[in-house]
């Protein structure tokens, strides 16, 4: 009789394991997942053979046949350039916007943080106003204000606004003087990364000197005048290697000089300034977040409010400030694909959208731009954890 | 000799520089020299932008007539917005069945009264009634076809109605979804666990944009022949998906920041997983993620705008697509605005409520 209670309580517990229920539950999730791939893929097979659309990444390698707006760093003409040549401007012409949008919205954010946290009223005000307004409107809305209702309606070429003589605001953008580099141009970019090099090493050895002797040096001023006096001295040597191109009125247009086109404008003014807007509020969350008693056992020492802020709360702050920042960066490059509204030549408009139309190969181009996304996401993401790890707390 | 006063002197009223409005404006404004420069700068700014918006939107501005030729002020020309506020309102809706897209809202107006104030304690009827009547009123509403209600295609819908349609049904779908996922992050089970951490870090990693394109153009070939929904439907499940990732994580969260003692307390008294988790764990998780959650909604409202990307007419692209008419030329400040109006409304009521919500939830460990 004990073994047959023994008995069932066994098989009732076998029933009743967790470690056994897991494993079942695993497993038929697993048989439902591989069901319901091999199901989507059989359909997918079928509509793909009925609707005639090719698979494989050959298609990359077709001549593309449509005219892209914006080119940088590369030639393109719609008869001999392939797919792959959109794809890799697409990626280019998104990078050159959210790298810059990046670099203007985080001075947008911190000049806007730092003044919320202003004990002037009205600037305080101010700032409050400009976070609560950009934040609470679509992104896309302001989009489509910048380039419709802003920069669509200013004057034709031939009435340009100008400032000076060689820097117009048009319809068609902004034109300003170019410098083209001629022979031995070379020079001035290695120069400054020497001088960027040195300010470093200068940086390092000024520290390493202060802990031991206590003794400061001005590291800040001394990178700065390497950083200017240096490639201002190849410049010199070289006599000029480069020599300017400044805009000028033609028949129809401008001509000469660099230009920046009105879509990547409109499209860098919105993301900056959106993004600038959640920048600020976490600047401002972070200041806030370290405590007061900081500031005051700072002064009580006797240091200087500028040196207060540099040296005690800051460094405290950016601690608090970096994480969300790191996801505010994420959005900037994840809402450049907004550029599709606005005409704006980045990958998800000329590649996800022009190229999947002309050649109907939705899976393969989606999944490229996917990929070319989350391989972003991903390295945005190291490099900031990186950063993080460098200036987080080191507790004993 | 009397020199020495006996009795004390009556009280001397503060210096009128340190109190009242000349020392709050000393205090605030004129501390310093550069603080004076910056009020003085900043007051002249504000005069700049008000004076402008006021005599754009308001002196200058067209309020009465029909036409483009009624704009004859410099200023906006608010008879645009007039002339196609019902298109706005109900896209393509016909005229003669607006009034159960109205109907609709009032049913949800009111359970959203009671469901979010502090009118009723007790939240059990009012949130079986916002969360199970009003939803299948709607569907059976808006989309006709039973109790002699005439089908009104979803193509026909659009505008504002859309953008509210969008947002609340991906709202009620990405919750649950999104506690699941974030459930199943957690999980003990490695694979469960693997599966909810690819969803999330996958759909978090690319943008909305790339997710719709996808519901819109691969989810067709996915399906079997024959099957097909219409747009609205794609869009909606791009949506859901979108942000139950996001919700995932704002969950996942909440749960983070419950001690483990409540799991093992709830274990020991018997309580099974399930158990444990829908009446000790999630309570107190959600509830402290409320904010964010209302956060996360503000966002996924704001987001409904890019399926103007896949041709559906929702607020914006309906104002869009008005400003682009040729009787209207020139007409995009105004549709931008009065879009941008409208979403601030939504988007800042909804941002005071999380903030009155965070207030109300945090007693007692606030200074």
């Amino acid at each position: 009789m004990t073994t047959d209670v023994q008995g069932s309580a066994s098989s009732d517990s076998m029933l009743r394991d967790p470690r056994v229920r897991a494993i079942f539950y695993q497993i038929l999730v697993i048989v439902l997942i591989v069901l319901f791939v091999a199901y989507v893929g059989h359909n997918t097979a079928i509509n793909l053979e009925k609707r005639g659309i090719a698979s494989g990444f050959n298609f990359l390698s077709q001549p593309s046949g449509f005219g892209i707006g914006i080119v940088l760093l590369m030639d393109y003409s719609s008869q001999t350039s392939t797919h792959l040549d959109v794809l890799i401007i697409g990626i280019i012409n998104t990078l050159a916007v959210s790298l810059s949008g990046i670099f203007l919205a985080t001075i947008i954010g911190f000049i806007f943080g730092v003044l919320r946290l202003s004990k002037n009223w009205v600037v305080n005000k101010i700032a409050a106003v400009y976070i609560e307004v950009i934040r609470n409107i679509p992104l896309l809305v302001q989009l489509m204000f910048w380039y419709f209702a802003v920069l669509s309606v200013l004057p034709l070429v031939g009435d340009s606004i100008r400032f000076g003589e060689s820097f117009f605001i048009n319809n068609r953008g902004v034109n300003f003087p170019a410098i083209i580099p001629s022979n031995g141009f070379w020079v001035i970019p290695v120069t400054l990364l020497v001088a960027i090099v040195l300010s470093i090493i200068i940086g390092k050895w000024a520290r390493r000197r202060q802990d031991l002797t206590g003794q400061p040096f001005p590291v800040f001023l001394t990178s700065l005048a390497l950083i200017i006096i240096l490639p201002v001295i190849a410049t010199l040597v070289m006599g000029s290697p480069f020599t300017m191109s400044y805009p000028e009125f033609g028949r129809f247009s401008i001509t000469g000089g660099w230009s920046l086109e009105p879509e990547f404008l409109a499209l860098l003014l919105g993301l900056s300034i959106y993004t600038g807007a959640f920048i600020a509020e976490i600047v401002r969350s972070g200041i806030n977040s370290v405590s007061h008693g900081q500031t005051e056992a700072a002064h009580s020492l006797g240091v200087r409010p500028g040196m207060t802020m540099r040296l005690v709360i800051l460094p405290q702050a950016l601690r608090v400030i970096v994480p969300p920042l790191t996801s505010q960066y994420l959005n900037l490059t994840k809402n450049s694909s907004l550029a599709t509204a606005i005409g704006y030549a980045d990958i998800t408009a000329i590649f996800a959208g022009t190229s999947l139309n002309q050649t109907g190969q939705a899976i393969e181009v989606i999944f490229i731009t996917m990929l070319f996304y989350l391989v972003i996401s991903l390295l945005i993401s190291m490099f900031m954890n990186w950063y993080n790890k460098r200036i987080a707390l080191v507790e004993r | 000799m009397a020199i020495v006063k006996t009795e004390r002197h009556e009280d001397l009223p503060p210096p009128v520089s340190q109190t009242g409005v000349i020392g709050w404006m000393r205090e605030n404004l004129f501390s310093s020299p550069l603080n004076a420069l910056l009020t003085v700068v900043s007051i002249y700014v504000i005069y700049w932008a008000l004076s402008g918006i006021i005599s754009y939107a308001f002196i200058n501005a067209n309020f009465v007539g029909e036409t483009r030729e009624d704009c004859t002020g410099s200023g906006a020309c608010w008879v645009f917005i007039k002339a196609r506020f019902g298109q706005i309102m109900y896209g393509f809706y016909p005229v003669e069945e607006r009034w159960r897209v109205d109907v609709g809202y009032v049913l949800a107006a009111i359970g959203l009264f009671f469901v979010l104030s502090d009118v009723v304690k007790n939240k059990k009827w009012p949130a079986l009634y916002l969360f199970v009547f009003v939803p299948v009123a709607c569907f059976f509403l808006f989309s006709g076809g039973y109790f002699g209600l005439e089908v009104v295609e979803t193509s026909q819908w659009g505008g504002l109605f859309l953008t509210l349609v969008l947002a609340s049904v991906s709202i009620f779908v990405s919750l649950p979804l999104g506690i699941v996922l974030a459930l199943g992050r957690r999980s003990s089970m490695p694979i469960v666990r693997m599966l909810c951490v690819g969803f999330i870090e996958f759909v978090r990693g690319v943008p909305l944009i790339t997710v719709l394109f996808m519901a819109s153009v691969m989810l067709p070939l996915f399906l079997p022949e024959g099957m097909n929904f219409d747009k609205l439907i794609r869009a909606l499940v791009g949506m859901s998906l979108f942000s139950a990732a996001y919700m995932a994580e704002v969950v996942r969260g909440g749960l983070q920041a419950i001690p483990k003692g409540q799991m093992e307390a709830a274990k020991s008294l018997g309580l099974g997983y399930w158990q444990a988790m829908g009446l000790i764990i999630l309570p107190q998780a959600l509830k402290i993620s409320i904010p964010s959650i209302v956060n996360t909604f503000i966002g996924l409202f704001k987001d409904t705008t890019l399926v103007l990307i896949i041709g559906l007419l929702d607020l914006l692209s309906i104002v869009k697509a008005g400003t682009t008419d040729k009787e209207w030329v020139g007409m995009a400040t105004e549709g931008y605005v009065f879009v941008a109006a409208v979403f601030w409304v939504f988007c800042f009521g909804m941002s005071r409520y999380s903030i009155w919500l965070e207030n109300k939830l945090h007693t007692g460990h606030k200074r």
